[in-house]
């Protein structure tokens, strides 16, 4: 059940977007595909909802076969980064329209428009032309748009990407909130690790036109596969072979058993963080402490340090 | 070179708030002048002698010239040589603007030069081109036709035929930019929402290019009117028969018969008509 | 070490999909392209093809003496040079009044703005008319200029207008007068600042005004036709090739016409490269 997507291949031209991509996502989870810009995840996503077709491979939702079925009989939601709004039609008339195409009754159609718009927080903008709303409520719009059908699977196209910071985390919440309550299937993209690490149950790493990874956002942050999925999911440095995150380097002021000898060589504190800089023999690894653990050590430059890996942290061998 | 002289003398008043004058000088008078007296001499004065002889030869002249028989049916041939050519291209327009915008096919760069080609053709070469293809005895394909009892040139399908082709882009280069524009989310969203081919183009498409195409249509019909030249070849111009209102305007004035001024006014107002029309959709983003 | 700064920096920052996507054809648009290619080719790549077949159909040779004889020769000759004359007092004239309306105000200026927009909505025969009652015998100017030459530039200028007006006017309203201002504050004068600042921008606007004005002009026909008479001093290109088709020589027509088609591709693939350079100015 779910979604099965099995062997997905897609070529635009000589560009590899996906190459026999396997992605399993269960219902009611809300899955995240993680990856960087032309890793083929948006087109990943537009194949599940119909907008693309993959040159091999095939698609199930909720065990129906739908390779091949046009968008328009999936029964799924789409949302687009930059709203598609129907510019010429009012938010409820943008609402009803799946419902419309539908041929539902008038007054089923009235009932879940308001229902919906009360949902993403717009009852009181029914009658305005989307160009009269800002962007995060056209997508919020957008959304209740999508929903208003009942699709088997919520499918969402970096819908914060148009939004600045403020609105974006405000509806990542909401977003979040919102599956709490209606525990639809959704899948949705994004190349901002944070977004998919806050808000998902379970997320795909995709790069290359490939999976690199599957797990929740823990998983995939303690224990990565590989130095792309550990680099892309938070910071990494090197200290001596190993890749390491910076707040996983322990500091001492004298030599501890498996710590190598550093110089301070810059520091640099952001608000309540402090990064140093700092030299070994064979690398220039760089750490980050909290402001109370730097003035314990009482950090200067120059100063002679030993650095650990913690105990419990998850590294990586450097590659070469 | 004395039109130059004017020229390089623009941006005499410096800095400025704009659209308001506030120092003005000579030069700008000289051009003002310059440019009033052109428009004036070559087109304000000339339709409104038009106007004045028309008005001057009196109403009962107007009236009997405008309701004469070779008149009335003149406007008969007109309205269906122009309608068809009219819905003909509307629907040209549309589709292959819908095709151009959203599709990738080989061939697509081809396609958006070849739909200007006949815009820029004199109507002469265009109503030849159509007697060498079409003609009963001159056609390369016209003898086939005739065999079959389709005869095109001097009669109905050739005056449509020269009517779409001089103005065959008009509806698709006001409707393309506005689908470029609004790109291919809406239409994508409308098919995820279940909405069919049909559904999507009535309920998503035409309400989005309705200005541009409203405004495309009315070109469209103020050309299709006025065609002459290549409807004079392929319509045979025959007296009471193929006659559109251009080619009696026509046949009046080169006889010195009555009756040309009093049906160009015919012309000119539904002319004005269209401007009119055109000057209310043309603020294009209006709604 | 790099590595820890890709992931949300660099990847928004670099942006992602392109708003002018196209997908693949589906079938309906498949139909729907089908269609459209044989409409295409029924009205207009056959017949001209016909136009271009019949015309070269007897060998070059052939097509030579007739493109070269004294009737067609002359009216190329008239219509080539009265079209370059209509271009280049476009040119000149058309920025004129571009500026004009685009930077002066003045009682009346609404009523030009109309007026411009005239040649294009009259029929080319109503044109014709109006030219001839102005300008032609007993006119009120006592001007005439009836199966003249200046009557036919004449003719054409009043036709082709609005070209270089609509096309400069544009440009013209979106150029930044901060630059003007600039270039004025650096010691630079009205002249200077025209032809340094002002021209380089509106130059693809005015060429390819003109270039629609000298095509248009070359196939004139109907308002053309009332003024220059049936003199063969005066008979233009289109008219000429009209003349033939009613005496029946449809080869000769042809290939008059296939000069003319020639000179049009010219001025169309001209105008796409004037489009590309306005383009790349922005």
């Amino acid at each position: 059940m779910g979604i099965e997507a099995v062997g997905i291949s897609k070529r635009f031209g000589d560009f590899v977007a996906l190459e026999s991509v396997d992605l399993h996502v269960e219902t009611g989870r809300l899955t995240a595909l993680l990856g960087p810009s032309g890793g083929g995840k948006s087109t990943l996503l537009r194949i599940i909802g119909g907008l693309d077709d993959p040159d091999e491979g095939s698609v199930h939702i909720d065990g129906l076969e739908a390779t091949g079925v046009p968008p328009q009989r999936r029964n799924v939601g789409f949302v687009f980064q930059h709203y598609a709004a129907f510019k010429h039609l009012s938010v409820y008339r943008n609402v009803a329209f799946g419902l419309e195409i539908r041929k539902r009754p008038k007054a089923e159609i009235r009932q879940r428009v308001h229902e919906l718009l009360e949902l993403v927080h717009l009852e009181q903008f029914a009658d305005r032309l989307p160009s009269q709303l800002s962007g995060g409520q056209r997508q919020r719009m957008a959304l209740a748009r999508a929903l208003a059908v009942q699709p088997r699977v919520l499918l969402l196209d970096e819908p914060f990407g148009a939004l600045d910071t403020m609105v974006r985390k405000e509806l990542r919440d909401w977003l979040r909130r919102l599956h709490d309550e209606m525990h639809v299937t959704t899948v949705f993209v994004t190349h901002d690790q944070e977004e998919a690490l806050e808000v998902s149950d379970e997320l795909v790493v995709i790069n290359h036109g490939r999976i690199e990874q599957v797990g929740t956002p823990t998983e995939l942050y303690d224990n990565p596969d590989n130095e792309f999925v550990m680099g892309f999911l938070g910071p990494v440095t090197r200290l001596g072979p190993q890749l390491v995150r910076p707040h996983d380097i322990e500091v001492f002021l004298t030599p501890e058993p498996g710590a190598v000898e550093a110089s301070v060589t810059r520091l640099q504190r952001i608000g309540f963080e402090v990064r140093a800089e700092l030299a070994t023999p064979d690398s220039t690894p760089w750490v980050q402490l909290n402001r109370g653990q730097a003035e314990a050590l009482k950090l200067q430059v120059g100063a002679r340090v030993w650095l650990r890996a913690a105990r419990d942290a998850s590294t990586l061998r450097a590659a070469g | 070179m004395a039109d130059n002289a004017v020229l390089e003398r623009p941006a005499v008043a410096g800095p400025r708030t704009r659209g308001r004058e506030t120092r003005p000088r000579s030069a700008r008078y000289i051009r003002r002048a310059v440019a009033v007296v052109y428009v004036v001499g070559l087109v304000i004065l000339p339709v409104w002698i038009v106007l004045w002889r028309t008005i001057r030869q009196g109403g009962s002249a107007f009236w009997n010239a405008i309701s004469a028989q070779s008149a009335v049916h003149a406007y008969q041939v007109t309205a269906i040589v122009a309608g068809s050519a009219v819905v003909i291209n509307t629907v040209f327009g549309i589709g292959v603007a819908i095709l151009l915008a959203r599709y990738r096919f080989p061939g697509r760069r081809l396609l958006d030069v070849l739909v200007d080609v006949p815009i820029s053709i004199s109507p002469i070469v265009v109503g030849l081109a159509l007697v060498l293809a079409y003609g009963t005895t001159t056609g390369r394909f016209g003898t086939d036709l005739a065999k079959a009892g389709i005869h095109v040139i001097f009669s109905a399908p050739g005056m449509v035929l020269a009517t779409s082709f001089v103005s065959l882009p008009l509806v698709l280069r006001e409707v393309l930019p506005v689908l470029e524009e609004e790109g291919i989310d809406q239409d994508q969203a409308a098919r995820s929402l279940g909405a069919n081919a049909w559904q999507r183009l009535i309920r998503v498409t035409l309400p989005t290019i309705r200005w541009a195409l409203a405004y495309g249509v009315v070109l469209s019909i103020a050309r299709s009117l006025g065609e002459f030249g290549a409807l004079r070849v392929v319509s045979g111009d025959i007296t009471g028969q193929t006659q559109t209102i251009t080619l009696v305007v026509d046949e009046r004035a080169e006889q010195f018969e009555p009756g040309a001024y009093q049906l160009s006014l015919i012309l000119i107002a539904v002319s004005v008509l269209c401007m009119v029309v055109i000057s209310f959709v043309r603020p294009g983003g209006q709604r | 070490m790099t590595l820890a700064q890709t992931p949300p920096v660099a990847a928004a920052a670099r942006g992602h999909h392109d708003t002018g996507e196209r997908v693949r054809l589906t079938p309906t648009a498949g139909v729907s392209l089908g269609v459209a290619v044989i409409w295409l080719s029924v009205l207009v790549l056959l017949p001209l093809a016909a136009v271009v077949a019949r015309g070269t159909g007897h060998g070059w040779n052939e097509f030579w003496h007739v493109v070269s004889s004294r009737g067609a020769l002359d009216a190329i000759r008239l219509t080539v040079i009265s079209s370059l004359i209509v271009a280049v007092v476009n040119a000149a004239m058309g920025t004129l009044i571009a500026w004009v309306l685009v930077r002066d105000r003045f009682f009346g200026r609404r009523l030009l703005e109309i007026a411009i927009d005239i040649p294009f909505a009259l029929p080319t025969i109503v044109a014709g008319l109006v030219m001839l009652t102005l300008y032609g015998k007993g006119g009120p100017l006592g001007l005439d200029l009836y199966a003249t030459r200046p009557g036919v530039v004449l003719a054409l200028l009043f036709v082709t207008l609005p070209f270089v007006v609509r096309t400069v006017q544009p440009v013209l309203m979106a150029l930044d007068r901060d630059v003007e201002e600039a270039a004025a504050s650096l010691g630079a004068g009205p002249l200077v600042v025209f032809r340094r600042v002002v021209l380089p921008s509106i130059t693809p606007a005015i060429a390819s005004g003109a270039a629609l004005a000298f095509g248009r002009a070359m196939g004139e026909y109907g308002s053309v036709i009332l003024i220059a008479g049936g003199l063969p001093r005066t008979t233009v290109a289109s008219q000429y090739v009209y003349g033939q088709i009613q005496d029946g020589y449809l080869a000769d027509a042809a290939s008059v016409s296939t000069v003319l088609l020639v000179i049009s591709i010219v001025v169309l693939s001209s105008l796409g490269i004037f489009h590309r350079r306005q383009v790349r100015r922005g």
